[in-house]
């Protein structure tokens, strides 16, 4: 016998070490027990493991951390100034974009509630940083540098604000793992956002997620974005997931097809993260004063443009009411080149005289009432040459304004081309004939 | 007679290591595979804990000594995922028990025999782990033969450079 122990003593060392391991897989891999809780319990070797390399990993994160803080909020503030300026300026765009979403999204709300839908808001998360990971490909796990005494639990999801990272697996006093997206043994409920088609994503072999067991569907193109669907109970719907990359047949499974998806959260390089603690039926105090900033923005906005659009109508146009205006061209472009408000542009000269020009009309005490008076000629600047006199010689008007057109009508119910009741001359009273006289000279 | 020089020769090479790099280093392996991938996305593909299993195995030529070495560090590694503790504790102890018993028949300061051994444990490695994730846990998951075969490769080259780097540590004690 003892011969026997010696002879085989490596073998048996390596059968029972082989067998210790196999009992403790089967203890793990126990069918659910429904009286069981739903959070399985952290094993011990695993908290000592955990508990092991997270100290040294957070002292080297934190390390590193300070030393990029150093560099970044003393030595590199190079262009802070002006990137501050264009944060600013896009956060004022986003506030309008945001203002100008809001009736939809109000709509949308008062939809959910006559449907009886209860929407999730993301109302508390807690920001995490990134200390490690499992250090194999087999299982796409990070950990980061808070835990339970954070406020955190298994099942929580972790996100970016790019996009969907993980769910918490298991939960240590000052760590917590993250399972990514990518690892194989992940589940998210997602939804194609164009067609609408719902599925489960997990990772494939090589780390990328992958929605599994779909049917063939043409109209699954690359680039259509992927959402979380919130069918999985631990994210709230609409997160972003990624897009589309392609869409391949799914060797193992025929018919199905795998549509395989660029995450919208870089996980490859990822720092910062935010756990949701917890998500509300009502939106986040700090969302509803961003909302009322942005509502509150987007009514000035449409003031200020309700203002410019009523002054444009009352003033003079500037763009080009008058081509022929000497200058006209001029003053446009100085108007757009410098940003002054140029005078208003002066009336074109008259081609002829008519009733309305100056001192055309013989004095009051010449008219006799009843009798129509005749226009006087007046010499007009710069009518000469070619033109002639146009008082001498004045030319009948034509259409409804000419003489024979308008005597046809009452003084009132007169109409101009475009079908309007045409305008009376101010300086005419409106029991004054509208006859012209047969001279035609009236215009 | 052939296997008293064996015996004889395992006697006389057997490599003697402090205790301090026999903890340490295992320990330090896990840590840089635990931390490094978060800056070097590619790191994963190197499985240090298992080139310092077959090192020491090796250098030890003592089954018994490789075995329970591969198997500490196969569940520190387990305990580090999100899987069932126990999967590279299995795969690791059996290519440790395998590197000690080959330590005895060949020479293990020839860059060419661990490029070898490197690449034959690293393929052991692999098989090992998926056959425990697939048959024994019936974890259906893909798996990609060619990025396995390449991870093989590159261990096998890496391990070369470890190995000498340890070489020179123990010179050093």
């Amino acid at each position: 016998m003892d011969s026997f122990l010696s002879g085989y003593k490596n073998l048996l060392v390596l059968v029972g070490v082989l067998l210790a391991q196999v009992i403790g897989l089967a203890m793990q891999i126990r069918r659910p027990n429904p009286a069981a809780p739903d959070v399985p319990p952290v094993r011990l070797i695993r908290l000592w493991a955990v508990g092991l390399f997270s100290p040294p990993e957070e002292f080297l994160q934190g390390a590193g951390r300070g030393l990029r803080s150093a560099w970044a909020n003393y030595l590199d503030l190079r262009g802070a100034r002006r990137e501050n300026r264009q944060l600013q300026e896009q956060i004022a765009r986003l506030r309008l974009e945001q203002a100008a979403l809001l009736e939809d999204a109000r709509q949308g709300q008062r939809l959910q509630q006559l449907l009886a839908f209860k929407e999730h808001y993301v109302y508390r998360t807690v920001p995490a940083q990134i200390i490690g990971t499992s250090g194999t490909d087999q299982s796409r796990v990070l950990y980061i540098d808070k835990g339970s005494a954070d406020g955190l639990r298994p099942d929580m999801a972790v996100i970016t604000p790019d996009g969907i990272v993980g769910k918490l697996k298991d939960v240590f006093p000052h760590t917590a793992q993250v399972l990514e997206i990518s690892d194989q043994t992940s589940g998210t409920g997602i939804l194609l956002e164009e067609t609408r088609l719902r599925g489960v994503l997990r990772g494939n072999a090589l780390g990328q997620p992958q929605v599994i067991n779909m049917l063939p569907d043409e109209r699954v193109k690359p680039g259509e974005r992927v959402i979380t669907s919130g069918g999985d109970q631990i994210f709230p719907r609409g997160l972003a997931v990624g897009v589309v990359d392609r869409v391949a047949p799914d060797a193992q499974n025929p018919p199905f097809m795998d549509i395989l998806v660029k995450p919208a959260a870089n996980l490859g390089h990822l720092e910062e993260l935010l756990i949701i603690t917890q998500t509300s039926d009502r939106m986040p105090a700090e969302d509803r004063r961003d909302l009322a900033q942005s509502e509150a923005a987007g009514v000035a906005a449409e003031r200020q443009q309700r203002a410019s659009d009523i002054l444009a109508e009352r003033l003079p146009g500037i763009g080009d009411p008058n081509p022929n205006a000497a200058g006209g061209a001029a003053d446009s472009q100085a108007v757009s080149l410098t940003g002054v408000v140029a005078p208003p542009p002066q009336p074109p000269p008259p081609l002829h005289t008519d009733r309305y020009s100056p001192d055309a009309t013989p004095p009051a005490a010449d008219l006799i009432p009843g009798k129509p008076f005749t226009v006087m000629p007046v010499p007009l600047a710069g009518d000469a040459g070619s033109r002639g006199t146009a008082g001498a010689k004045p030319k009948p008007q034509s259409g409804a304004d000419a003489p024979g057109a308008r005597a046809a009508k009452p003084a009132g119910e007169s109409k101009d081309a475009s079908g309007g009741p045409a305008a009376r001359p101010l300086d005419r009273p409106a029991n004054r004939p509208a006859k012209a006289p047969a001279n035609g000279a009236a215009q | 007679m052939a296997m008293l020089a064996a015996v004889r020769r395992r006697e006389l090479d057997v490599q003697r290591y402090p205790m301090a790099v026999v903890i340490l280093t295992p320990l330090t392996a896990i840590f840089l595979q635990a931390y490094v991938p978060h800056y070097v996305a590619k790191f994963d593909l190197i499985d240090l804990p298992l080139l310092v299993v077959i090192y020491f195995s090796v250098g030890w030529r003592n089954p018994i000594a490789g075995t329970i070495t591969g198997a500490l560090v196969g569940l520190i590694e387990d305990a580090l995922t999100s899987r069932p503790l126990g999967i590279n504790g299995i795969a690791k102890c059996v290519v440790g028990f395998c590197a000690g018993s080959l330590g005895v028949k060949i020479d293990v300061e020839n860059p060419g025999a661990r490029l070898l051994i490197n690449f034959a444990f690293s393929l052991l490695n692999i098989f090992i782990y998926l056959f425990v994730l697939h048959r024994m846990l019936a974890l259906h998951l893909q798996t990609n033969w060619v990025q396995e075969i390449i991870k093989a490769v590159i261990n096998a080259i890496v391990g070369v450079f470890v190995f000498d780097v340890l070489d020179r540590i123990r010179r050093r004690e």
